[in-house]
């Protein structure tokens, strides 16, 4: 008689509640089945639903707008000359404008910002780094017209300068430093201890720690913070509103003059009928989805392929 | 090169908590000395403000001295980053620099004080990897990234970081306690090695290694939680293992708590 006995001769035979596994054997009870269904069934739903507008504003866009974007002249030419009914003309005073200026911003906020988080991360403690943090939360919910009415009433009300690309960057600034300075914040968090305690441990000051240790372990994940902030703010409409109106030729000043952008040229003509017009009008647009989506892919990219 | 140290009643504390307290204590040139006891009974933070890494915590801070060679390193005028360069560590879980090769993150601690000369780098990277037994392995890869070795020869490649800048001491908390039986031979061959040329403090939860590579061991000990760590005994290795003094020790070296 062997001593080991199998599972199938000395347990009862399985589906019967009394089995030698007990309730292990038997399957999920019919309402657990149907809740599982239910809540799929939800889910999946709602996913559909929340891809319906954005599939929809795609095809729209680009439906509308492609025949403008497949002519060189649209990426060469401005629109000076060009009255409302006429074809031809094309966008690149305005993706220029728009290049220059969240260029601009860009130069400005990410010092700025990366500097901030790490006073943050490594150095703040106490009543004084709280209170950095509640300001950097206050400006991450600035409506962007608020921002630009401060930097009017600072740059042309206070200061007397005029209407200049370069106010639109400012007010952009103050749109960009918060979120640079919260994704930063996270990436630097990430970076483990152990790193800054080896460095210390070699006898390297801590800000030769942060510049040469934390920030390059951290780079990548910086970098697309930056970018996908920058793909934020090069959408913002209201300061270009407010600070920089339109014009319909090239103009690579960014302290005299009206500059166009993308968001104007769209504004522009978005109450024009004529077909010319319209074309424009939705060219345009393709043409700032399609920046953007440029920026947000690269800083996707480098978030994958930039990982140690 | 290697130096005396010795603590004069040192008490650590995390802010208003005494977390190690009144420790006197003397470590000879050229020896390992070992830490030992029970969990929490505060050996790593005391090993920790040898070289004055302790205070790298906001709240931590430390009252007493702590003499290398006759230099109180907690006297006013001392420099923490000075003290560090000359009193190494090496940490319990392997953390080379994750952007950095393996020459650079052996390089680092010369080249981020501000050695360039590349031939003096390339000098010292291969001292240390050959003092460190890593040498052979990794002769021929010495640009490939430093996260990409095994935990027992990230380890040691740490320990050739530490040894690069050339410091007086070597403290090694823990250091094999994430590693495999094998790599941890490797270390500990390493350190009977290393105690030619470097003064070694280590702490370690394993006894038997205590007793295998150290020379003299010191045995901390926890009242109860919420009350300081004393050092309660500290002797020759040997003596420390077959007839120690106190009746705590004898305790905790047969096992009978720990």
């Amino acid at each position: 008689m062997s001593a080991v006995t199998s599972l199938s001769e000395s347990a009862v035979p399985a589906g019967s509640g009394e089995s030698a596994l007990g309730d292990l054997s038997s399957p999920a009870s019919a309402s657990r089945r149907a809740k599982d269904r239910t809540a799929t069934i939800a889910m999946h739903s709602a996913f559909v639903l929340a891809l319906v507008p954005l599939v929809w504003i795609l095809w729209t866009v680009i439906s509308h707008g492609y025949r403008m974007l497949l002519t060189s002249q649209w990426w060469m030419n401005s629109q000076r000359g060009v009255t409302v009914r006429d074809f031809g003309g094309g966008a690149y005073h305005a993706i220029i404008g728009t290049l220059l200026q969240a260029g601009v911003t860009a130069v400005i906020s990410v010092p700025i910002g990366i500097l901030t988080a790490i006073y943050l991360v490594e150095y703040g403690r106490g009543v004084a780094a709280r209170a950095v943090s509640f300001m950097v939360d206050v400006l991450t919910g600035i409506p962007s017209i608020v921002a630009a009415l401060t930097i009017y009433a600072l740059w042309i009300s206070t200061f007397g300068l005029s209407r200049v690309g370069f106010a639109v960057s400012l007010a952009l600034v103050l749109l960009m430093v918060p979120t640079i300075v919260r994704s930063t914040e996270e990436m630097l968090k990430l970076v483990p201890n152990e790193l800054r305690e080896a460095s210390y441990a070699l006898g390297v000051p801590k800000w030769k720690t942060i510049m040469r240790i934390v920030l390059p372990t951290a780079f990548s994940g910086i970098l697309t913070g930056v970018l996908l902030g920058l793909a934020r703010v090069m959408g913002e409409t209201a300061p270009l509103l407010i600070l920089g109106p339109y014009t319909k030729s090239i103009n690579f000043d960014l302290f005299s003059g009206n500059m166009a952008s993308l968001p104007t040229m769209i504004n522009q003509d978005r109450t024009e009928f004529l077909d010319a017009a319209v074309q424009r009008t939705w060219g345009a647009a393709l043409t700032l989805i399609l920046v953007v989506m440029l920026l947000n892919l690269a800083g996707r990219l480098i978030a994958r392929f930039g990982k140690v | 090169m290697a130096k005396r140290i010795d603590v004069k009643d040192l008490n650590v504390y995390y802010g208003d908590f005494r977390a190690v307290e009144g420790v006197t204590l003397g470590i000879d040139a050229r020896s390992v000395t070992a830490f030992i006891g029970p969990s929490g009974c505060g050996k790593s933070t005391f090993l920790r403000t040898l070289n004055r890494m302790h205070e790298v915590l906001p709240i931590g801070r430390v009252e007493g001295q702590v003499l290398l060679d006759g230099v109180d390193l907690y006297d006013k005028n001392v420099d923490p980053v000075a003290v560090r360069r000359t009193i190494g560590m090496v940490f319990q879980r392997p953390n080379p620099f994750p952007t950095m090769s393996i020459f650079d993150n052996v390089a680092a601690g010369l080249r981020l004080n501000g050695t360039k000369n590349k031939a003096e780098l390339t000098e010292a990277v291969e001292r240390s990897l050959q003092g460190a037994n890593l040498w052979n392995e990794v002769k021929d890869r010495l640009d490939k990234p430093g996260a990409g070795l095994s935990g027992g020869q990230q380890q040691r490649l740490c320990i050739a970081r530490a040894i690069a800048v050339r410091p007086q001491v070597l403290l090694m908390d823990e250091p094999c306690s994430a590693l495999d039986p094998i790599s941890t031979l490797a270390i500990e061959d390493l350190i009977s090695e290393l105690k030619n040329d470097y003064t070694i403090v280590i702490v370690t939860h394993n006894m038997q290694q205590a007793a295998r590579v150290s020379d003299r061991t010191a045995f901390f000990n926890i009242a109860g939680t919420g009350k300081p760590g004393r050092l309660i005994e500290i002797d020759d290795t040997p003596t420390m293992f077959s007839s120690p003094r106190e009746k705590a020790t004898e305790d905790y070296i047969s096992g009978r708590f720990g």
